[in-house]
C-alpha cells in the first residue's frame, strides 16, 4: 500500500512539473485533469478504505477529473482567444523553477519535527510543492485560464497534506473545502468568460487598464 | 426597555419594506414617514417616562461577537438626549413626505426613506448603547444611513464633493473614538461603558481620552477646525435630513461628549479652558461666516457651528465650576448647554424646514434670488421669523433661556479667586455677547432678504405656501420655542437629574431654586413682550380700518421706474460687519465698478470660502497625498506580481519560522 501512495504522489510531482513545462492551454488543463485523479486516488490506494473516505476520493474525481476541466476547456472554447500559454517566466526557467521549488520543499520537511503515522516520507514535500508550484503558476502565467490551474494546484497540495498527515479530517471540513474550490472555480469560469466579454482577451495583466 | 426595542423594530422593518416596495413611490411615501412618526412614539414614551418618573432600565441580549454585548440603557442623560432625536425625527418624517413629493417617481424614494429609518434607528441605539462595540457600530451606522442622505441628489457633482467630504471627515472622526474606546477598556479587557470609570485613577491617561473625545465627537458636533463637513453636507441634503442632521445628529458628538466626562472622573480646570476656548473660537467664527455666506442652507450650517460653540461654552463653563468647586456657577453652565442642546434642535430644525419650504415653492436658495415671500408665504414665513429671533437669543424665545443660563453661570465665576477663572468666565461673557449681536444681525439679513422687500426673480415672485404637511411642524416648533421661553421657570426642572448625573459626585446644592427666580422675571419680560407684540398687532389691524388705503410697491421710495434689483442685497447688508472682520474670513471679492459716463456692464460678486479648509485641510491632504505619491509604484495593478507579493511573504515566513534552531 505504501508503494501506490508513492506512486501517487510521484505522479503528482511529474503532472506539476509537465503543467510547467507545457505551452498548450488545452494540455494543461488536461494534465490538471490527470493531477485531480491522482490527488483522489491518493485517498483510495492509502488504505483503510471507508465509505467517507471513498465518498470524499469520488467526489475530488468527479470535481476535479471531469467537472473542472469541462468547465474550463469551455471557458476557452467560448473565448477564441489565443491557446498559448503567454509565460511571465519561459519554460525552461519555469522548469527550473520547479526543481527549486521541489528541493526547497525537501528542505523544509527536514526542518519540520517528524510526522507520526504519515502515509509516506514523500507526502509533505510533494504537498510543499505542489503548493508553492501552485503560487508559482498563479504568478508567471499571463491568461486567466491559467491562474485557475495555478490555483487548483495549489488546492492538491493543500488535499495531499490534509489527507497524507491527518487521516481522520472531519468530512464537513474536507467537503467545505471541495465547496470552496467549486464556487471559486466556477466564479473564475464566469470571470474568465466576461473579461473576454468585455476586452475582447482574457489576459489578467492588462486589467492594469483598470487602474485609477 | 420593551418599547425601545419596539421603536427600533418599527424603524428596521419599515426602513426594509420601503426597500422592498421601492418601485412604488406612492407606497413608499406612505410606509417611510408612517414607520417613522410610529417608532418615534414608544421611545418618546420611554424617555418621557424615564426623565419625569425616573424609571431607569437596562437590557442585555445575547449577541455572539467578540468583544461585544448588547447592552442598552436608559438613564437621564440618555433620556435627554432621547426626547429631541426621536421628536425631531417624526417632525422631519411627516415634514419629509410633502417635501419629497415632486420626486415621485424621479428619485429612489424607497433607499431615501429606508435610510432615514435607519439613521433615526441608530441614532437612538447610539444614545442608549452600553458597550463599546454596539456603540461603535451604531455610530457608523448613523454615519452611513446620513451619507447616504446626503447623497439623495448624488447626480451633481457639488453634492457628491459634499458627501465624500462628510464620509472622510465622519471617518477621520471615528477613528479618534476607536482609539478612545480601546484606551478605555484597556484596565478592564472589556469594552462595556461598566468598567471605563477605571481610568479615572490614571489622571494622565484621563487627559488623554478627553482630548481623543474632543476630537473625535468634535468632528461629528461641529467644532471649529473640524467643521469642515457641516458648510458642505447640510445644503446637498434635503431639507428635512438637514434638519435632522443639523438638529440632533450633531448633537450626538455632544453627547459622546458629555458621556466621556461621566467616566472620566473629577475634571482639572484646563478641560474647562480648552471646551470654552473651542466654543469661543466655534462661536465667533461660526456665526461670522454665516454672516458671510449668501446660500441659505449653507448659513444655517454655519449658525449650527455657532450654536455648538454656545454649548461647548456652557459646558465649559460648567467644567470649570465643577473643578474650582462652585456648585451654582457649574450647574448653570451644564443646564444652560443641555438646554441649548434642545432649544438648538427645535430652531435649527425649524429653520432647516423654513429653508427648505421657500427651496420648495422657489428653487432657490440663493439669499440674492428670493425676497418678498413674506406675502407668498405668510405661515412659512411667520415661523421663519420666531425660528431666527430664538436662534439670536432673544426674548420670549427658547434660545434667550439658554444662552441667560450660561450667562448666569460665568458671571457666578467672575468672583471666583484665580486669574485664569475669571479670564475663562470674561471671555465666555464677552464672546457670548458678540455672538448673539452678529447672530442677531446674520438672521436680520437672512430674513430681510428672503421674506421682505420685493421678489429678486421671477421664481420667487411666482412662490407659493407650501402644504399643511410641510407647515404642520414648522407651527409646531415655532410653539415649542415659545412654550419653553415663557415655561423656562418649570423648564429647568427637567434638568435636575441630567446635572445631577453630569455632576458626579459634587453636590449643587438648589441651584434651581436660585436660576427660578431670574428665570421667572425673564419669563415675565417675555410675556409682556409678547402681549405688547400682540398689541401692536392689533393696533395695526384697527387703525386703517376706517382710512382709506393705497397699496404700492415695497419700497418704492418715490422712484419713477424702481426695480427688484435696486434693494439692498444680503451682501451689502453685511458689508459692513464681514468687511471689519474681513482678516478673519479671507473673502475673495471680484469688482469691475461702472467706467464713463455712459457706463455699460458692471459686477460685482463676493466667495467666502471656508478659512480651515483652505488653510489647514487642503495643505495637509495634498502633502498626504504627495508622500503617498511615491509608493505608487507598489500600485502598479499587475495581478501576478501582487500575487507574487504575497507568495514572497508566505516563503519568507516559512523559512524564517523553519531556520530557526
Amino acid at each position: 500500500m505504501n508503494a501506490w501512495t508513492d506512486i501517487m504522489l510521484v505522479v503528482l510531482i511529474l503532472t506539476t512539473f509537465w503543467l510547467l513545462g507545457s505551452s498548450r492551454l488545452a494540455s494543461c488543463i488536461r494534465i490538471c485533469a490527470i493531477q485531480g485523479v491522482a490527488t483522489g486516488l491518493l485517498g483510495v490506494v492509502g488504505g483503510g478504505l471507508s465509505i467517507r473516505v471513498a465518498a470524499i476520493s469520488l467526489a475530488v474525481i468527479v470535481l476535479k477529473g471531469l467537472a473542472f476541466p469541462w468547465l474550463l476547456s469551455r471557458a476557452l472554447r467560448e473565448s477564441n482567444t489565443s491557446h498559448e500559454v503567454q509565460p511571465f517566466v519561459g519554460y525552461v526557467a519555469s522548469l527550473l523553477v520547479g526543481v527549486v521549488i521541489l528541493g526547497l520543499s525537501f528542505w523544509a520537511d527536514s526542518c519540520l519535527p517528524a510526522l507520526s503515522h504519515v502515509a509516506s516520507r514523500l507526502v509533505a514535500p510533494v504537498a510543499f510543492a505542489l503548493l508553492i508550484a501552485g503560487l508559482f503558476l498563479i504568478v508567471a502565467r499571463k491568461t486567466a485560464v491559467n491562474q485557475v490551474l495555478g490555483y487548483l494546484v495549489m488546492e492538491n497540495g493543500i488535499y495531499t497534506f490534509g489527507f497524507g498527515v491527518v487521516r481522520e479530517i472531519p468530512a464537513l471540513v474536507e467537503l467545505g473545502v471541495l465547496m470552496d474550490v467549486f464556487v471559486a472555480v466556477f466564479v473564475m469560469g464566469i470571470a474568465i468568460y466576461r473579461i473576454n466579454r468585455t476586452f475582447d482577451h482574457i489576459d489578467s495583466d492588462q486589467l492594469t487598464l483598470l487602474k485609477g | 426597555m420593551t418599547l425601545i426595542i419596539t421603536a427600533l423594530a418599527i424603524w428596521l422593518a419599515t426602513g426594509a419594506l420601503c426597500l422592498a416596495f421601492s418601485k412604488r413611490p406612492r407606497l413608499v411615501q406612505a410606509i417611510g414617514p408612517a414607520g417613522a412618526v410610529l417608532g418615534s412614539l414608544p421611545a418618546l414614551f420611554a424617555a418621557g417616562c424615564a426623565l419625569f418618573c425616573g424609571s431607569t432600565g437596562a437590557l442585555q441580549l445575547p449577541w455572539s461577537l467578540p468583544g461585544a454585548n448588547f447592552v442598552i440603557g436608559m438613564d437621564a442623560i440618555s433620556a435627554f438626549f432621547t426626547l429631541p432625536i426621536v421628536s425631531i425625527c417624526a417632525l422631519a418624517a411627516i415634514y419629509g413626505r410633502e417635501y419629497l413629493r415632486p420626486y415621485e417617481g424621479r428619485k429612489a424614494l424607497g433607499v431615501s426613506w429606508c435610510m432615514f429609518n435607519l439613521l433615526s434607528a441608530s441614532m437612538l441605539l447610539v444614545v442608549l448603547a452600553r458597550n463599546g462595540v454596539l456603540f461603535l457600530l451604531a455610530w457608523e451606522a448613523m454615519s452611513l444611513s446620513s451619507f447616504f442622505l446626503v447623497m439623495f441628489e448624488g447626480e451633481k457633482p457639488e453634492v457628491r464633493r459634499a458627501g465624500w467630504t462628510y464620509l472622510v471627515a465622519t471617518h477621520i472622526g471615528a477613528a479618534f473614538l476607536l482609539v478612545l474606546f480601546v484606551l478605555l477598556g484597556r484596565p478592564t479587557g472589556s469594552l462595556d461603558f461598566d468598567g471605563f470609570g477605571q481610568i479615572a485613577g490614571t489622571p494622565a491617561l484621563a487627559s488623554l481620552a478627553f482630548v481623543l473625545a474632543v476630537v473625535g465627537f468634535g468632528t461629528k458636533a461641529g467644532f471649529m477646525p473640524l467643521h469642515v463637513w457641516l458648510p458642505e453636507a447640510h445644503p446637498a441634503a434635503p431639507s428635512h435630513v438637514s434638519a435632522v442632521m443639523s438638529g440632533v445628529m450633531i448633537k450626538t458628538g455632544i453627547y459622546g461628549l458629555l458621556r466621556t466626562l461621566l467616566w472620566l472622573g473629577p475634571p482639572p480646570l484646563w478641560w474647562g479652558y480648552l471646551l470654552v476656548g473651542i466654543g469661543v473660537v466655534s462661536g465667533v467664527l461660526g456665526i461670522l461666516f454665516a454672516l458671510a455666506q449668501h446660500d441659505l442652507k449653507r448659513l444655517l450650517a454655519y449658525c449650527s457651528v455657532e450654536n455648538v460653540g454656545v454649548i461647548a461654552i456652557g459646558l465649559g463653563i460648567g467644567l470649570i465650576g465643577l473643578g474650582s468647586h462652585h456648585p451654582l456657577p457649574a450647574a448653570l453652565g451644564l443646564a444652560g448647554a443641555l438646554l441649548h442642546v434642545v432649544n438648538h434642535a427645535i430652531f435649527k430644525s425649524l429653520l432647516f424646514m423654513g429653508a427648505g419650504s421657500v427651496l420648495h415653492a422657489t428653487g432657490s436658495r440663493e439669499l440674492d434670488q428670493l425676497g418678498g415671500l413674506l406675502k407668498s408665504m405668510p405661515s412659512t414665513g411667520a415661523t421663519f421669523m420666531a425660528g431666527a429671533a430664538a436662534i439670536s437669543g432673544l426674548p420670549p424665545f427658547n434660545g434667550f433661556v439658554s444662552e441667560f443660563l450660561i450667562y448666569f453661570a460665568a458671571f457666578g465665576l467672575l468672583g471666583a479667586a484665580g486669574i485664569p477663572v475669571v479670564l475663562a468666565a470674561l471671555a465666555a461673557i464677552v464672546s457670548l455677547a458678540l455672538i448673539g449681536g452678529l447672530a442677531a444681525a446674520c438672521f436680520t439679513k437672512a430674513f430681510g432678504t428672503i421674506f421682505l422687500g420685493e421678489a429678486r426673480s421671477s421664481q420667487a415672485e411666482h412662490a407659493h405656501e407650501a402644504g399643511p404637511g410641510m407647515r404642520a411642524p414648522q407651527i409646531l416648533l415655532a410653539a415649542l420655542c415659545l412654550a419653553i421661553g415663557v415655561t423656562a421657570p418649570f423648564a429647568i426642572g427637567v434638568l435636575k437629574p441630567v446635572v445631577k448625573q453630569l455632576a458626579g459626585a459634587t453636590d449643587l446644592g438648589d441651584w434651581t431654586g436660585a436660576a427660578a427666580l431670574p428665570l421667572a422675571v425673564v419669563a415675565c419680560a417675555g410675556v409682556g413682550l409678547l402681549a405688547l407684540f400682540c398689541l401692536l398687532i392689533a393696533l395695526r389691524a384697527m387703525l386703517p380700518a376706517r382710512r382709506m388705503t393705497t397699496a404700492a410697491g415695497t419700497w418704492d421710495c418715490g422712484y419713477i421706474a424702481p426695480t427688484p434689483r435696486m434693494q439692498y442685497t444680503a451682501s451689502s447688508f453685511s458689508d459692513p460687519l464681514t468687511r471689519f472682520f474681513g482678516p478673519l474670513l479671507g473673502i475673495r471679492r471680484k469688482f469691475a465698478g461702472p467706467r464713463g459716463f455712459f457706463p455699460d456692464r458692471a459686477s460685482h460678486s463676493t466667495e467666502t470660502p471656508d478659512m480651515s479648509r483652505e488653510r489647514i485641510y487642503k495643505p495637509a491632504f495634498i502633502a498626504i497625498e504627495r508622500a503617498m505619491a511615491k509608493f505608487q509604484w507598489i500600485q502598479h495593478g499587475r495581478l501576478n506580481l501582487y500575487i507574487l507579493y504575497i507568495v514572497l511573504t508566505l516563503l519568507a515566513l516559512l523559512t524564517w519560522k523553519l531556520g530557526r534552531p
